[in-house]
């Protein structure tokens, strides 16, 4: 199986985003890079809305992500209430 | 095919056909093992210029710089012609000896292995 | 009754598919010309789907949230003169290639996907593609703010437009972009939008600003990462692009890896240049370019190519070359602009020794063998006053343009030269990826414009190169070009630092 990966910019807003990563991917890698973070899972890693609006205290919509976004890895499925990155 | 164009037959403009340097033809001459120098260097040439004349005038001047050039025993020089082995003719004109638009002429000194002996 | 929100899948549909219409009184292969002369088949265009279904209303709020965010740095950044904060000046070089050679690359993708879009007669691509096209214009315009406060107090970066047009080492990416843009829609998606985005643009984009952030240089790696949380939208359209296609026909697989197996060389060609970049450009190193190859190359793009493997798509040709690649191009490069350095938009220097014993150690196979013995051989000079300037112009590959610099990769010691012969003309390459390139289409590159045979044409003035520098390039002779040491840059900076 191959990892996919999702890279976020180190700030405040994504430290809630990869705790929420963390909750719903136990499994995943986490480096810190300067200025990044690298969040690493094989096969498949998801980012659950309803997760990271726990974490963040207030609404969040996954399109969001976007502003903290750097890079990914993976086919790409976003939704309402998740996005998810697998490798067949 | 040539090329995939929307165009039937279409053909493109040679860009460095010999016609466009004023006379001069291009030979690039290499030092194979001799990275000091990145690249082989391309000169613009007149086709009859005698070899003797790209040996002693031409070259000598980039490819001085080499601690090694001053030791090349030229009588046991290699020499390729776009990459066939090759016997250059001092006093008889590039392209009388095949050195035409775009050859590639490579010396090799092979008991010279460069600065440090590491084809530098 | 409260009016119901749409979910993010009947959005996309009004806001994206509903904006197309039939074709009553005009044909459709008339109105969208371009679509089969590559080969391409196309069955059903309703099959495409974008996975974020992002809408232009979506997208211009959220576009508009990263500008604010990329700006309000920027002008913090200024505000606290951020120039004099950065690692080491001679880090300011790698700026100046990425806004000669880069940044006018994303002016060039923003021209290519407004075109690929129009020949696209499927509505979700078109809009995806006309997405693309307008980040890529904000990326070459947040670049070039960016770097206008690095022109405010350093030299090389004030005619960064008309030297992409006619510097010899800026026809590398230049006619990259041409070749991509010179061909049909589906060949530049493959190119430019897989090819490039999906695997290239990470290695800058990612572990380069990474670095950026590492030397202190807060403006760029926040318009590296602004752009590249674009680039995951566009690499997700490249890989969409090529499922489509590979689902679309079975015709379409070896057209399609085709173009694999030729942007993927011409791409990790114009990569030597940021490999360059990481390994002797960045003072506090971060990774090394092994190292990022291996992670997004090699892992990342391993990945992708198994996924694809259903489709009877294979890696791209030569990988195993690109492979042992890795540990070379980078130091073959630096030491090529290092003796070109009187004739470089920048400047050049050898490294530092404590620099010489990271490559060492990042590079324990090649780098004390091949490499170390040519930046001794530059110290000797150097300390005897004889700085090493080359005193010829190289011969360069007719498809990559770049000088004859790389070596066989089971000999590094000796050039690599490849070369065909087509309708009297004889043509050289710099390896085998480059000579298939132009084998497979002969008439597209005969027309190269290839720096040396141009200057030796008269096309660029002259007669000297002094000449040429200054009066065709535009590069303020004494002041942009030559060595590092002893540059206006570096003693300005002494006196910022109160070292001078």
């Amino acid at each position: 199986m191959s990892k996919v990966y999702i890279a976020l910019q180190d700030n405040d807003v994504s430290r809630y985003i990869v705790e929420a990563i963390e909750e719903d991917n136990p499994d995943v890698t986490v480096i810190h890079m300067p200025a990044m973070i690298r969040i690493e899972n094989e096969g498949f890693l998801v980012v659950k809305r309803e997760t990271v609006e726990e974490k963040l205290g207030r609404e969040w919509d996954v399109q969001e992500l976007h502003l903290n976004l750097i890079t990914l890895g993976g086919n790409v499925d976003e939704e309402d209430d998740q996005l998810s990155l697998t490798w067949n | 095919m040539p090329v995939h164009a929307i165009t039937p037959n279409y053909s493109g403009e040679v860009k460095d056909r010999v016609e466009n340097f004023h006379g001069n033809q291009v030979v690039y001459v290499g030092w194979d093992k001799h990275l000091m120098f990145c690249a082989p260097f391309a000169f613009p040439l007149p086709p009859d210029m005698p070899f003797r004349v790209l040996l002693e005038t031409v070259m000598p001047d980039p490819f001085c710089v080499h601690p090694e050039w001053e030791k090349i025993d030229w009588s046991q020089v290699n020499w390729l012609l776009d990459g066939k082995p090759f016997m250059p003719q001092l006093d008889v004109a590039l392209q009388d000896q095949g050195v035409g638009h775009k050859s590639v002429v490579r010396f090799q000194t092979p008991e010279l292995l460069g600065f440090h002996n590491a084809g530098v | 009754m409260a009016t119901k929100k749409l979910n993010l899948k009947d959005k996309y549909r009004l806001l994206t598919r509903d904006l197309d219409w039939e074709f009553s009184y005009q044909d459709r292969k008339e109105a969208f010309p371009y679509e089969e002369f590559e080969g391409i088949k196309i069955t059903d265009w309703s099959k495409w789907e974008d996975p974020f279904r992002l809408t232009m209303d979506s997208y211009w709020k959220y576009q508009a949230e990263k500008e604010k965010k990329l700006y309000a740095i920027l002008d913090a950044f200024s505000q606290n003169n951020g120039q004099t904060n950065i690692s080491d000046p001679r880090y300011v070089n790698a700026l100046k290639i990425f806004l000669t050679g880069v940044s006018p690359l994303e002016y060039q993708a923003y021209q290519g996907f407004a075109q690929t879009g129009r020949e696209f007669g499927g509505i979700g691509a078109r809009v995806a593609c006309q997405m693309q096209s307008i980040d890529e214009l904000r990326h070459v315009q947040t670049q070039i703010h960016a770097m206008s406060h690095y022109n405010k107090f350093f030299d090389g970066f004030q005619e960064f437009s008309h030297q992409h047009d006619r510097i010899w080492y800026l026809s590398v990416p230049k006619s990259f972009f041409n070749d991509a843009r010179a061909a049909g829609p589906f060949e530049f998606m493959v190119a430019i939008g897989f090819s490039f985005e999906y695997v290239l643009t990470n290695l800058l984009f990612v572990p380069f600003m990474s670095g950026a952030a590492y030397n202190g240089d807060m403006a760029t790696v926040t318009f590296g990462f602004s752009a590249q949380s674009d680039e995951a939208r566009h690499m997700t359209l490249g890989l969409e692009v090529i499922k489509f296609l590979l689902e679309q026909h079975e015709d379409n697989v070896p057209i399609v890896q085709k173009w694999i197996d030729k942007w993927f060389w011409r791409g990790t060609r114009l990569l030597t240049i940021v490999a360059m970049m990481m390994d002797y450009m960045l003072p506090n190193k971060v990774m090394s370019w092994k190292e990022a190859w291996e992670v997004y190359f090699e892992e990342a793009g391993g990945a992708l190519f198994k996924d694809l493997a259903r489709y009877g798509i294979r890696m791209p040709k030569y990988a195993e070359t690109i492979e042992k690649e890795k540990e070379h191009i980078s130091h073959q490069a630096w030491w090529t602009f290092y003796t070109h350095g009187h004739a470089t938009g920048f400047h050049t220097w050898v490294p530092s020794d404590e620099e010489l014993d990271w490559l060492s150690e990042k590079y324990p196979d090649t780098f004390d063998k091949y490499y170390r013995p040519r930046w001794e051989m530059a110290k000797e000079m150097e300390a005897k006053g004889e700085r090493f300037y080359t005193k010829a112009l190289p011969q360069l590959c007719t498809v990559c343009q770049i000088p004859m610099l790389f070596t066989e990769m089971d000999d590094p010691t000796q050039t690599c030269y490849r070369s065909s012969d087509y309708e009297e003309n004889k043509y050289h390459f710099c390896s085998d990826g480059c000579k298939d390139i132009f084998d497979d289409e002969p008439e597209k590159y005969v027309q190269s414009w290839l720096p040396v045979h141009q200057i030796f044409q008269g096309n660029c003035g002259g007669p000297d190169v002094e000449d040429i520098l200054r009066d065709y390039y535009r590069i303020n002779v004494g002041t942009d070009n030559m060595d590092m040491k002893g540059s206006p840059d570096e003693l300005r900076w002494k006196e910022w630092k109160g070292t001078a």
